[in-house]
């Protein structure tokens, strides 16, 4: 493996070396492949799409689409676009991702440097959190949703969501405090500083990483949800995966394949923005939430 | 001070709560649910296992675990079989690693409406591949697997890969970057060839990446929900349900409850049937260190 990087390389070894990246590139290509697909699809009248091929780039390019699909696509009973849907989403995503992310805080403070009889059999039943399949809650939920008036509506969806985001919340900031040195919290505690001053002195200066890395997984969870979305709204108050669903599959006269390539790529924007942004906290995230998870 | 001592368990408390009613409660409230006569209203009075008597009787409900089953087991081994393949080949002290990493894990950003929106233009019968192909002269090409119903589970899979390998990509170059080199270095010593070693030394150490990721994987096959409405809305038919449609369609459009939940009851005891195993191997293997 080491002489393939000093330069001198034998006839079989360039072979090689060329392969390997000739391999790698095709799986580039199969991986942006239907990134491409939508975008260029996006930005073509219907009548190119009609006699055209796939992956034929668009010879009279239009924003048309986009504008439709974001103020004036038929979605349900209005003909106002994804827009209101992707305010839905924000307006569920934001509060849920803050409450869910600063109670995991806490929990995970309290469940690292606070223990207490019981606290550590608490944790492992929050876990289950974790691994259940939603199906399983999703009718009592709906019920209660009901009982509370929230049926429908963007307050149940922001209550659900932070419900069920807690125990991965809690998973990793715990998991996270756990690594900061006991010591530490204990001198605190002889020098007479309390619960929240020593959250706010010691333990938030270093969090900023898992910080990141919660509200990253909390916003693409949310974001992408669609599983409570369907479940438990109704008509406006869907949000934003629900409408491009309802977009999609509905059966129009004349299908607007532009359209709908424009309202999915609305409607993966801000999860794409994230991953490009801040890709390192998101890959972290995936795998500590997934394998520990 | 009495405060001070109490504050943990009131700080605590709000999560302690929610757990206990919405995950155990709730659990519990379906399986009972399971265990009732319930159609379009929750009935509580027990009636044995009539709602299982009857799931398995259900013709739909057995196209969807035989579903469940083809597409789990194709997308767990494409998944491992790709993501292995490309972290070893990203291994090799490849320049644009990085962009590349980029490039094979964002999928993973994306939602399954957005990726089952986008494959469903792709593989769509009359103007996607099939025009594709039959344009560059293959004029006898068909690619009809979206509208056909012996073919079209194999959609869910082919969009499925496609978001997640990239994932597992991820998950195997952390092992392999956690593999001790000099190891590697001895066997060359000794005159093993690369692909040997791979094949005899490094993917064998792996073997708990690939427990994590079939674990991971099989968790999301189960829950697999999203996809299938987006790609195929469960058909042509109902050839392309999972558990995870069968229960929604059966719960909220067709208001059969107890029903519903009964099929819930299964998708949760495979999890279980999963995960338990997993976790408890974990912890043995912690305390052994």
């Amino acid at each position: 493996m080491d002489s393939t990087s000093t330069g001198t390389m034998s006839l079989p070894q360039m072979i090689g070396r060329a392969s390997l990246y000739a391999i790698l590139f095709l799986f580039a290509l199969y991986f942006l492949a239907p990134l491409f697909i939508m975008v260029i699809t996006s930005v073509k009248p219907m009548d190119e799409i009609r006699t055209g091929t796939l992956i034929a780039l668009p010879k009279a390019p239009t924003l048309e689409p986009w504008l439709k699909a974001w103020g004036s696509a038929t979605i349900g009973v209005a003909n106002e676009g994804i827009k209101g849907f992707f305010m839905n989403s924000l307006r569920i995503a934001i509060p849920a991702v803050l409450i869910s992310t600063l109670i995991g805080a806490v929990n995970g403070y309290v469940l690292s440097k606070w223990k207490f009889k019981g606290s550590d059999t608490f944790f492992a039943m929050l876990l289950m959190g974790c691994f259940i399949p939603f199906q399983v809650i999703l009718l009592p939920m709906a019920r209660t949703l009901g009982v509370l008036g929230l049926s429908g509506t963007v307050s149940g969806l922001v209550l659900v969501h932070t419900v069920y985001g807690l125990a991965f919340t809690t998973l990793f900031f715990r998991n996270f405090y756990v690594g900061i040195p006991d010591e530490l919290v204990n001198a605190a505690k002889i020098d007479g500083a309390g619960f929240w001053r020593i959250f706010w002195k010691i333990m938030l200066p270093v969090s900023k990483p898992i910080f990141m890395v919660t509200i990253i997984w909390q916003t693409t969870q949310i974001w992408n949800d669609f599983l409570f979305g369907v479940c438990f709204s109704t008509g406006e108050t869907q949000p934003v995966t629900v409408a491009l669903n309802n977009l999609v599959n509905t059966s129009a006269s004349v299908k607007e394949y532009n359209v709908d390539m424009a309202a999915a790529i609305i409607a993966a924007l801000p999860t794409l923005f994230v991953y490009f942004a801040a890709g390192k906290y998101f890959v972290r995230g995936l795998t500590a939430g997934a394998v520990k998870g | 001070m009495r405060l001070e001592n109490l504050l943990p368990k009131i700080v605590l408390a709000p999560t302690f709560v929610s757990t206990i009613i919405t995950i155990y409660g709730f659990i519990l409230w379906t399986a009972w649910i399971s265990f009732t006569k319930s159609r379009m209203l929750p009935r509580y009075e027990l009636e044995g296992l009539v709602q299982y008597v009857k799931l398995f009787a259900n013709e739909r409900w057995w196209v969807a675990s035989k579903n469940l089953v083809i597409f789990g087991s194709l997308f767990i081994g494409i998944c491992i079989l790709i993501g292995l393949l490309l972290a070893i080949f990203l291994d090799q002290k490849i320049r644009i690693e990085g962009t590349l990493r980029t490039v094979f894990l964002y999928p993973m950003a994306l939602s399954f409406i957005v990726t089952g929106t986008v494959w469903k233009w792709i593989l769509n019968p009359s103007l996607g591949l099939e025009k594709l192909v039959n344009d560059m002269g293959f004029t006898s090409f068909t690619f009809d697997w979206l509208v056909n119903s012996e073919m079209s589970i194999y959609t869910i899979v082919i969009a499925g890969v496609w978001q997640s390998s990239g994932f597992v990509m991820a998950l195997f170059l952390a092992g392999l970057r956690g593999v001790d080199d000099s190891i590697i270095k001895a066997a060359m010593v000794d005159g093993a060839s690369l692909p040997r070693i791979y094949w005899k030394i490094i993917i064998p150490s792996l073997r708990p990446v690939f427990f994590s990721a079939i674990m991971i994987l099989a968790h999301i096959a189960i829950k697999s929900f999203d996809l299938v409405v987006a790609l195929t809305g469960g058909g042509p038919g109902y050839s392309s349900d999972l558990p995870a449609t069968f229960m929604y369609s059966f719960a909220f459009t067709r208001g059969r409850l107890g029903m519903g939940a009964a099929s819930s009851m299964m998708m949760f005891g495979a999890v279980l049937a999963i995960i338990v195993p997993y976790l408890y191997s974990e912890l043995r293997s912690k305390k052994n260190e």
